[in-house]
């Protein structure tokens, strides 16, 4: 006697945390049922039943998925919530649950008409798996632009850049035109932007001519094809305005895109006016497009210029971020953007042999320079800061 | 001569596309009579068509042009691997030498009208700064440097400057797209009869193609009539490399470009499939070429598109692939039908199939 009665912590009477055997003080308060002893053989499993339930959590609300449960989990011991007894993980799960749950999230994606609209999902990923689809001749396949690449890019131009496009009226809205813009940003991402915004007001895809070096890339020529773009030729620029397509060209080229920082917003030569003499052949009418904002996103600060020789690119840009934080340094910053569409020059009443007349070409080449250039100056007048 | 009928004589019908050309030539009512020429003796069925054995090779060409008072002549003798030749060597010399022959026999004969060359695409040869579509008057971005195309090459050069020489022969070249059909045996139809397809990595060709049938019918219809000038022959309409193995339901393997030519070389020197060099650029870069002037001037209109003679020929190939779109169609049949849109396509291939089987 005299010993003190040792009372372990929070427990008020014998250790019982954590055993196994025995609930805890705790726990034997918390529960409804008073038990006068412990290991019952046969508990009262209905009160139980309902804690063991997060074992289905997000189960739908169905009918069939009430009672299941019940049915199907071991009966608890009211004595041991703790223990858990290894199952299979499938075998739990009876099937009628899966096709609820299937249900559930065919509803949650789909909508309620989800039956149709898979029907129609499943349609286009079978129509794409056997080739049944058709592709111009340029290898432009509207479907996957359309549906894929235009969705992709749609969230940068709305969310990331919050495009502001001005003047789409100019656009005209069947026939050839040619949108002529000013070139920059380090890697053509403005060509990119362009083509959305376009295909958002509009709802013509502009058909953008590239580089030769973006046909010799791998990917990016497949991807380039499959997008619209085609060869920045004579030919393919006359084929394609003659067929009535709104064509997209830079003539700026990598003089433009490859510019450093400290000079953008200054328009470069451009190139020989090989758009103008296409376009007074062809008759279709000159759109300038000013693009404000894409010279920010990645400024080029230097340049690598025996690398790029070796690998036969036209610059290898150093940007605040590109080299230093690796991949994380191809995230654009998120200037704003604006997007302008001016007056559309007309090209139709030129007479038959003004595209061989050099001086025209080089003065409308002029004209549709300075206008871009007047509008970029305008236009950055009016934005308040790079990112607002 | 003209009221008798045409004398036609066709070159290189020991091969299968030279002997049906000859008959389907020889069915044409206002043709007299065809001479079948060749090295060898062709195989099959010659039906009304006379065989010459001669070799375009040597001078006797110009005795049985002479002898026969040939007034047309379709040059047909244009082999593309040197697989069936026995060798590069023999397969220029039938080539370059062989025409050169022809055109100087073709030259020394008086009554000759008409010269009718098969040629074939491949002379735009294909790279990364090639315009979308070819028309007649343009020139390779490069120039080919060895086989076939080179051999096409000098060929059509031959032919210019025979032209030149005898304005009053008719001229009519005839640039064939990659000639595609059942049947048909070429680099292009043993690579897509591979149960898998090596395919450039990130790259996806162009690819037009000619339906066998057709290109008959335009040798036909030019032996028939007076016009002359170069024109592109193909079908209509572009299907992209992936796209055809999607429809033939082959899986692809994409790989570098030089390994592709690597496994190209072995399958030619193992005998699998004639894969010939300049098949690797086209199968990078892809061709197509303008065939406005073929419905225009030549006022010839292909029977097939580039896609219907494509599922022509697909018709007879095993399936290898296309698991994925069986998977696909099960879960479609369970769901009910509904106004599913249809299809743009105009071309429907059996049940379907998917790419990665």
């Amino acid at each position: 006697m005299g010993d003190a009665e040792i009372i372990p912590i929070g427990t008020r009477g014998r250790p019982g945390r954590g055993t196994g055997t025995q609930p805890s003080s705790a726990a034997r308060s918390l529960a409804p049922t008073p038990r006068t002893k412990a290991q019952p053989k046969a508990p009262k499993a209905g009160s139980k039943a309902p804690t063991k339930k997060p074992s289905q959590p997000d189960a739908p609300p169905a009918p069939a998925v009430d009672d299941t449960p019940v049915i199907e989990t071991p009966q608890p011991h009211a004595a041991a919530p703790a223990t858990t007894r290894e199952r299979h993980p499938m075998a739990g799960i009876p099937s009628s649950d899966w096709l609820s749950a299937f249900q559930y999230a065919a509803r949650e994606v789909f909508g309620d008409q989800w039956e149709p609209q898979l029907a129609r999902f499943l349609a286009f990923v079978r129509r794409r798996l056997t080739g049944d689809y058709v592709v111009d001749e340029y290898g432009f396949d509207q479907e996957v632009t359309q549906r894929f690449f235009m969705a992709t890019l749609r969230p940068i131009a709305e969310k990331w850049f919050r495009i502001e496009v001005r003047g789409v009226d100019n656009i005209p809205t069947e026939g050839g035109a040619l949108v002529v813009s000013n070139h920059s940003g380090t890697i053509p991402v403005d060509g990119l932007m362009t083509m959305v915004s376009i295909h958002d007001h509009t709802g013509r895809f502009l058909r953008p001519l590239g580089a030769d070096l973006v046909f010799r890339m791998p990917l990016v020529s497949a991807l380039a094809r499959k997008g619209g773009a085609t060869m920045a030729c004579t030919e393919d620029a006359e084929r394609m305005l003659r067929g009535g397509e709104l064509v997209g060209v830079w003539p700026e080229g990598f003089k433009g895109i490859g510019k450093p920082y400290s000079d953008r917003y200054k328009l470069q030569r451009f190139g020989r006016g090989g758009f103008v003499s296409a376009a007074l052949r062809t008759g279709v009418p000159i759109v300038p497009l000013a693009v404000v904002g894409a010279e920010e996103i990645y400024p080029l600060v230097g340049n690598i210029p025996g690398l790029a020789r070796v690998l036969g690119v036209p610059y290898i840009p150093i940007t605040p971020f590109f080299p230093l934080l690796g991949p994380l340094g191809l995230v654009p910053l998120p200037s704003k953007w604006l997007l302008e569409f001016g007056e559309p020059i007309r090209t139709d009443e030129y007479d038959g042999g003004a595209s061989d007349d050099p001086m025209l070409v080089f003065n409308v080449t002029d004209q549709v320079r300075e206008t871009i250039q007047q509008t970029l100056y305008s236009l950055l007048m009016q934005r308040q800061s790079v990112f607002r | 001569m003209a009221g008798a009928g045409k004398v036609v004589l066709v070159t290189g019908v020991s091969r299968d596309l030279g002997r049906k050309a000859a008959r389907a030539i020889a069915a044409d009512p206002g043709v007299a009579r065809v001479i079948g020429v060749d090295v060898v003796p062709p195989r099959g069925d010659m039906g009304e068509v006379s065989f010459v054995r001669a070799d375009i090779r040597n001078p006797v060409i110009a005795k049985v042009i002479a002898k026969e008072d040939v007034d047309t002549v379709v040059h047909m003798s244009v082999i593309s691997t040197p697989g069936s030749a026995g060798g590069r060597n023999t397969m220029k010399e039938l080539n370059v030498i062989g025409t050169m022959q022809l055109l100087a026999a073709c030259q020394k004969a008086p009554g000759l009208r008409h010269l009718v060359v098969k040629s074939t695409t491949t002379v735009y040869g294909a790279s990364n700064r090639d315009p979308a579509m070819f028309t007649e008057d343009m020139e390779p971005r490069r120039a080919p440097r060895a086989g076939y195309a080179k051999d096409v090459a000098e060929i059509e050069g031959y032919v210019r400057g025979f032209a030149r020489r005898r304005p009053d022969v008719r001229v009519t070249l005839l640039r064939a797209a990659n000639v595609i059909g059942p049947h048909v045996s070429s680099p292009m139809t043993s690579y897509f009869r591979l149960p898998v397809l090596p395919v450039v990595l990130g790259f996806d060709a162009r690819l037009q193609f000619l339906h066998q049938d057709d290109l008959l019918a335009v040798l036909r219809h030019s032996v028939g009539n007076d016009i002359h000038g170069t024109f592109n022959v193909a079908g209509d309409g572009i299907l992209m490399l992936s796209q055809a193995a999607r429809r033939l339901q082959r899986p692809i393997v994409p790989m570098p470009g030089f390994a592709v030519g690597t496994l190209g070389s072995f399958l030619r020197s193992a005998r699998v499939a004639d894969f010939s060099p300049e098949q690797l650029s086209f199968l990078t870069y892809g061709r197509g070429v303008d065939t406005t002037r073929m419905r225009e001037v030549l006022g010839f209109e292909p029977r097939f598109t580039t896609a219907e003679a494509f599922a022509d020929f697909g018709r007879l190939l095993p399936v290898t692939g296309g698991r994925t779109d069986k998977v696909l169609a099960a879960v479609a049949r369970q769901l009910p039908d509904t106004d599913v849109e249809q299809p743009t396509s105009v071309v429907e291939i059996g049940t379907g199939g998917g790419r990665r089987g």
